[in-house]
This record gives structure tokens, sequence and C-alpha cells, in this order.
């Protein structure tokens, strides 16, 4: 990452160590995941030690310390989608991609992971891939989901009705 | 958006004819169509059909009379995406893209009905024209969510002319900031984020305590899992929680205030972003805020994805700019918080009731709702029910009321067998109780909790011993691990479940899930592991009966715990399509065209690929 871009960054939260979390959020938004350099150098600028900079990074589930994937699968686990196949969802895309949670592909082209609730629980059970939502997934219908995406198709027209 | 004003609103009096000028600028008999962009209609498309709907308005030349706008959730998410068009109210659902043409020339232009978007009763097929006579409109009563759907949430101007920011101006104009304390005290508001304490009294503590800087804080944290009535209020009424966070200040003598939002809710975050930097345009929010000497500002905040940041103190703790841990209480927030400072945290569903209050009055609030929850209430409405989203009902309507009345039953002719309230905290509630009042007390004396509103509807293919795992299994990965109870109870308790789940099960093992709840209930640092146990202990106080299934018969009836279960084909309903066959990834399913299929239990890893694809149901369970 460069220099004057984290330099901005720091700016913009006024180099306070309050805005420890927003500073990475910004770093992770633009990366894709929190680099060990610019970590090490959010810490030397902001006179804040890495023991506490590692702390939160560790603490929080967003924050990735290993580069991730194009397309960022996020499986949703809340109460809805768990009910409506959720963990059948999730074992077939793992076997689909031979990834467990928190792993990616290794041709880069996929991240797995789940997340607690996207609140769009009427969707259930619900898949974001990237920016698009994916409603009432059934394991039938991952396979063809995943193709469309490793096909290369930007936006996706899949059916998952 | 609109440029900058110059003119910037500085009295109730400039307030008051900023909306006249609005009102009088609208046509009331101009066409508009309100389309939700929330997230769940968004997932659905919404965003494609409104540049298709311009597309062909502009094409017939009639965008000078007929107005698009994009509203926040409509709560009948089940039907999404949601299209209303004024001035008749004619309602259509489940829009698709290529609908947009006949909208416009069917509809707009020739004034008639397309049946096939008209919402259906499922029960007698009748057809409603009408959002206003929508079945599953009328019997709620939506007070605190009346804006969503309705206005446009990144238009400030419309929040203002529909009476926005008027009961900001009557507190400035007309009260003390005690009195708009007492106001608030005398309505019987209670949290809305789970606890329920009296929000009243909570300002009360806080506008007493000593020291010049205070803060308060909208919580946005909305971390129970089946719940999303916080999202749509940002999303789809943001200024309501900007006006009601000002109120707020005004009371306790706050000068700034935060909004704590977690970074899964993108649009709530970018809506709320807008509202501010309107409101900040027109005065409302900064400096002597309409002439009556209150200076405040609101700043936003990301979650990073941990629960416990729901809880208030951890909350307070990752603004700070830390890993939020929760902390012993007291001393409460109210008198040390942010920074050491008297802090008030409200959810955010709580500080949009604040409005409604001020401007309506504490009596009139207070006659609605039951003896000690007063007000409405929104729930998320979520699972086998029928008609899944957002209901607005008075405290006390009944589970009945709720789930057949307004959802509509249970989807695929199922049996109802319980209903999850609280969300990790809450506990489940069995068809027994299907006539209680749905508020504060009764939920607790029936071992679940409000919580902050999720309603998870369950039928006979839900397993609870797996439900009570998988919330176990979610606050284990969410307790922070400060306090051993939490830490290591959590952990004793997935290890019995996850055992019973798997057929492993023993004797004795559900009085020992009943000793490590009750142990974990008095002994926890804070609420997340003081009601962690709920979910088992409720789920044990009604199904024992399945654990006992699961323990003594290694039986799982409903399908989900896999090493207790197999799947079978009904030759009697099995057609012989193949599909299954062709599906199956374990080649496990044989047979022959047209004639009843098996599967090989040897081969079969219950994947649930055929389960879900068989259209005749013919998959089934044992």
């Amino acid at each position: 990452m460069k220099i004057e871009k984290i330099d901005s960054i720091l700016k913009k939260h006024e180099y306070r160590h309050s805005e420890i979390i927003g500073i990475m959020q910004d770093v992770q938004g633009i990366e894709n995941y929190l680099p060990e350099g610019t970590l090490r150098y959010i810490s030397e600028k902001l006179e804040l030690s890495l023991t506490r900079i590692f702390d939160i990074v560790t603490f929080y589930k967003a924050f990735s310390l290993v580069p991730r994937g194009r397309h960022m699968i996020k499986v949703c686990c809340g109460t809805a989608c768990h009910l409506g196949g959720a963990m059948q969802n999730l074992d077939r895309i793992k076997r689909t991609l031979h990834v467990r949670e928190g792993e990616t592909t290794e041709d880069r082209m996929f991240s797995l992971e789940t997340v607690n609730c996207l609140g769009t629980c009427a969707l259930a059970p619900v898949i974001q891939i990237g920016e698009d939502y994916h409603d009432a997934v059934i394991p039938g219908k991952i396979d063809n989901i995943l193709a469309a995406y490793s096909a290369g198709h930007e936006r996706q027209e899949v059916a998952t009705d | 958006m609109r440029g900058k004003r110059l003119q910037q609103i500085r009295t109730i009096a400039d307030l008051e004819s900023l909306r006249e000028s609005i009102l009088q600028k609208r046509d009331s008999g101009k066409t508009v169509i309100r389309t939700c962009i929330s997230t769940g209609c968004r997932a659905k498309k919404s965003v494609k059909i409104i540049d298709g709907l311009r597309n062909e308005i502009r094409k017939h030349g009639l965008q000078d009379q007929v107005e698009i706008k994009k509203t926040g959730c409509h709560g009948f998410c089940e039907m999404g995406p949601i299209l209303v068009v004024e001035p008749e109210n004619i309602f259509y659902c489940r829009v698709k893209p290529e609908d947009d043409v006949d909208i416009v020339s069917k509809t707009i232009i020739d004034g008639n009905f397309i049946k096939r978007l008209q919402w259906k009763d499922p029960g007698t097929r009748e057809h409603t024209k009408y959002e206003r006579t929508l079945p599953v409109y009328i019997k709620q009563k939506k007070d605190i969510s009346f804006n969503c759907g309705k206005i446009d949430p990144t238009d400030i101007e419309d929040y203002i002319a529909s009476g926005g920011y008027s009961a900001l101006g009557k507190a400035l104009a007309t009260m003390t900031p005690a009195e708009v304390v007492e106001t608030v005290v005398a309505s019987g508001l209670r949290g809305r984020g789970g606890g329920g304490f009296p929000t009243g009294i909570k300002w009360r503590i806080c506008s007493a305590a000593p020291g010049d800087i205070k803060y308060i804080i909208a919580n946005g944290d909305e971390g129970d899992p089946g719940a999303f009535m916080d999202r749509s209020l940002m999303e789809g009424d943001p200024h309501s929680i900007i006006e009601g966070m000002i109120i707020g200040a005004f009371a306790i003598g706050a000068r700034q205030g935060f909004i704590y939002v977690r970074q899964e809710y993108p649009i709530a975050i970018e809506h709320l972003s807008i509202a501010i930097q309107q409101a900040e345009e027109y005065g409302l929010l900064g400096k002597d805020i309409l002439g009556a000497g209150l200076d405040f500002t609101i700043k936003i905040d990301r979650g990073a994805g941990a629960f416990v940041c729901g809880e208030e103190t951890a909350l307070i703790i990752s603004i700070e700019g830390r890993s939020g841990t929760p902390r012993p209480r007291p001393p409460y927030p109210a008198i040390e918080g942010l920074w050491g400072k008297p802090t008030v945290l409200n959810n955010v569903e709580t500080l949009g009731n604040i409005t409604k209050i001020l401007s309506k009055g504490a009596d009139w609030y207070s006659n609605i709702g039951t003896d000690n929850s007063k007000g409405t209430k929104i729930f998320s409405l979520v699972g086998k029910v029928r008609n899944t989203g957002l209901v607005e009902v008075e405290m006390g309507t009944t589970l009945r009321e709720i789930i057949f009345g307004i959802g509509g039953g249970i989807r695929k002719g199922k049996r109802f067998k319980a209903v999850q309230t609280g969300g990790p905290s809450g506990g489940c509630i069995p068809i027994s109780k299907i006539d209680m009042p749905v508020d504060y007390d009764s939920l607790r004396d029936a071992g679940a909790i409000m919580g902050s509103g999720g309603m998870i509807v369950m039928d006979e293919s839900s397993c609870m011993v797996d439900l009570a795992r998988y919330f176990i299994h979610f606050l284990l990965f969410e307790s922070c691990g400060k306090c051993i109870p939490c830490r290591e109870g959590l952990k004793q308790m997935h290890h019995i479940l996850t055992n019973i789940c798997e057929g492993l099960g023993e004797r004795g093992d559900i009085e020992t899930l009943t000793e490590l709840g009750r142990f974990m209930t008095t002994t926890s640092l804070c609420g997340l592991g003081g009601t962690a146990s709920n979910p088992v202990l409720s789920t044990i106080r009604y199904f024992r009966d399945e654990y006992d299934a699961h323990i003594y018969n290694k039986k799982c009836r409903a399908g989900v715990c896999k090493n207790l279960f197999e799947y079978y084909i009904d030759e009697e309903l099995c057609n012989g399509c193949t599909l299954c066959k062709v599906k199956c990834p374990e080649k496990a399913i044989t047979g022959k065209k047209k004639k009843p299929h098996m599967i090989d239990p040897q081969k079969c890893i219950k994947c649930g690929i055929c389960y879900s694809l068989c259209k005749l149901e013919a998959i089934r369970v044992r």
C-alpha cells in the first residue's frame, strides 16, 4: 500500500488512537486485508504499540491478516438461515471449492467466510458473494451459482428461485 | 443530491416555513412510484427495476408527471421487491425487472391493474389491489416504522414534509431538559435493545450525574441473528433516529453523539451518513440548533464484527478504539461511560420512539400497550412462517395473532413447533403458549426474552437440540473470554450438545447442562454470559422429549442431526424423474427412468441436494 494513501487515511482520522478501528477498516476496504508492513507503519505513525493493534485485529472478526480472493463468499449463519439449511449449503461450498471457513482457493478466486447475520433474514438462507445477495439458496443450486462467478461475469444473473 | 443550502434553519419559525413551502410545491395529483431500495428488495434487483422504470417513463415523455421515490423497507420482505403507485395506492409485489414495460404502459398510462403483480391470498386466492387493504398491514400498528417505505430516506425535505423535526422544535421551544426527561419517564418507554430498562430513568440518572461533558450513543450494532428492525429503521428513516438523539442530547446535556452501526449494514451506514450531512447543512446539527443554544454533533462508528459489542460497556470500549470486552457494572455508563464521562446508550428503535412521545405526549404513548410494556414493538418475523418480514404491533398482542394472523401461519402446510425470541440470549416458546401476550414480562416468565425483537418460527423440520447447539456455538465464538463461567461454561455446553447431536449423548447429560446453565446465569460478568444458557434451558424445559430421543433412541425426527437420521425415497410419491439421481454427488441414488428410485444409505453423505431439489417431496427423513 502506498505511503501517501495510508497517510491520507490517518489524516482523515486525525491521527487519533481511538480511531484505530476505523483506520484499519479503511485500509482493509482498499487492500482487502491488513498487510503487515502497513500495520507497522501505522503503529509508528500513531505511536501505538503493535501489540495493541494485533489485539484489535484478532479480536474483531472483520479483520484479516492474509490476502483474500477476488470473490468474497459470506455464508450467513443467522438463526433463520441456519434453520433454512445454511450448514448444508456451507458443506456444499466447502466440498466444491476444497476450502474451509477463513480460507482462500488456490486460484485466489474465492474466499469463504461465515457471518453471524446479514440482516436479510426474510430471504433465508442467504449467501453474499461480493456485493450480490443470493436468496433462498439450496444445496442443489450452489454449484451453478459458483460456476457463474468462476466464468468471470462481474454482475451475476443467477436464477436462485 | 441538492447543492449546499445557503439559508440554514435558524429558528423554529424557519423550520415551519420550510415545511410549508415544501408541502406547497407538492402536487397531490402527481403519480409517485414508491419502490423499496433496502437490503432485502435490493437483493432481489429493485435497483435494476428502478432503472428500467426510469427508461420507460422517459420513453413515453412522462418524466415531469411521474416521480420515482426510492424508499426504505415496507416490511413485507417475503413479497419483495415491493412497489406502490400513488395517489391510487396500487400495490405490486415480487416485481421483476422485465415488468417495467407493463407497469408504465398498463398502470401509469392506461390506469389498469396488472393482476399477476398483485398480492394473492394463498388461502382464499383473492387479489388485493391496494396497499391500504393489504391484510398483513391492516393488522399492524405502524407508529415507529410509519415512515419506512413512505419517505425517501436520503432526502431531509421528505422527512420534514412528513412532520419531521417538529418534536425537536416542540422540545426546544416549550420544554426544559428536565421536562423532556420526565415526559419520557411518564411515557413508560423501555429500552428496545434487549434489557428493557426504562429509558426515562436512564436519562434522569445521566442528566443528574456530575460533569460538563456527556455523551449520547445510538446502538445500531444489531448483532442478534434473526433481527433486522434496526437495520430497516436506519436505512428507511435515519432522520427519526437523529432527531431522537438531538432530543436526548438536549435532555441530558450532551454535545457529542455517536451512532455505532455494524459494518454488515453498508446501506444503513450510507443513509445515516447522508442524513447527518443534510441535517448539518440545514442547521439541525451543529451550533445553536434552532436558536435554542444547543450545540450537538453526531459521528458514525462502524462495528467490526463482534457480537459482544452490542453490550453497552463493550460498545463504549470499542468506540474508544480497543477490543470490546465488557467490564463489570456498576458504575453504569450513565454515571461513568465513554472516556469516563456520563453516557446514555439507547438502541436505535428506542430513539425512534422518542419523537413520537414528544410530539404526541406521554399520555398518548402510555395508553398503548400493557401495564408494564408501553407502545408498539417492531418484530422481525422469519423462519418457517409464510409472510416473512417486519411487523409492528402493540405490546401485548398474542403470539397467535402475530404468527398466524399477520404471518399467515406455517409454510407448506406444516405444523408449528416453536418460536424463538430474543436471539442467543432468548428462548423457545412452544405451541402450548401460543396465546400468550407478547410483552417484556410474559416473555421472561416463559423463559425467553424480548431481546431486540427477532421472532424465528420453527416447524416440525427444525431440531430443537440442534438449535440449542447452534446458539451455544454462536456464543462460544462471540464470548470475549474475560470471565470463566462464560468462557468455560459455553465450551462444556457445546461439547455436550455436539455429542448429543452426533449420537454420543449419555444419561446425565441433560442434568449437567441444566446445572451448568444455572451456574453461568448467576456468576457471569455481563449479560452475554448471564443469558447464554437460555436457549438450552428453555429447549430442555419444553422439548425434553427431543433430547431424550437424541440421547436414548439415537433419532433426530426433524432430519437435521446427520448421524441420527437417514434419507429414503417414498415409492408411492416418486415418479422416476431422475433429477435426484443426476444431481447426487456420491452416486448413491439408483433407479430406472419413470420407476421409483432408491437411496443407498452406505453411500449417502446426507448433503441434502436430493431433498432440496425433489419437487414431489418424495425424499423423506427417518
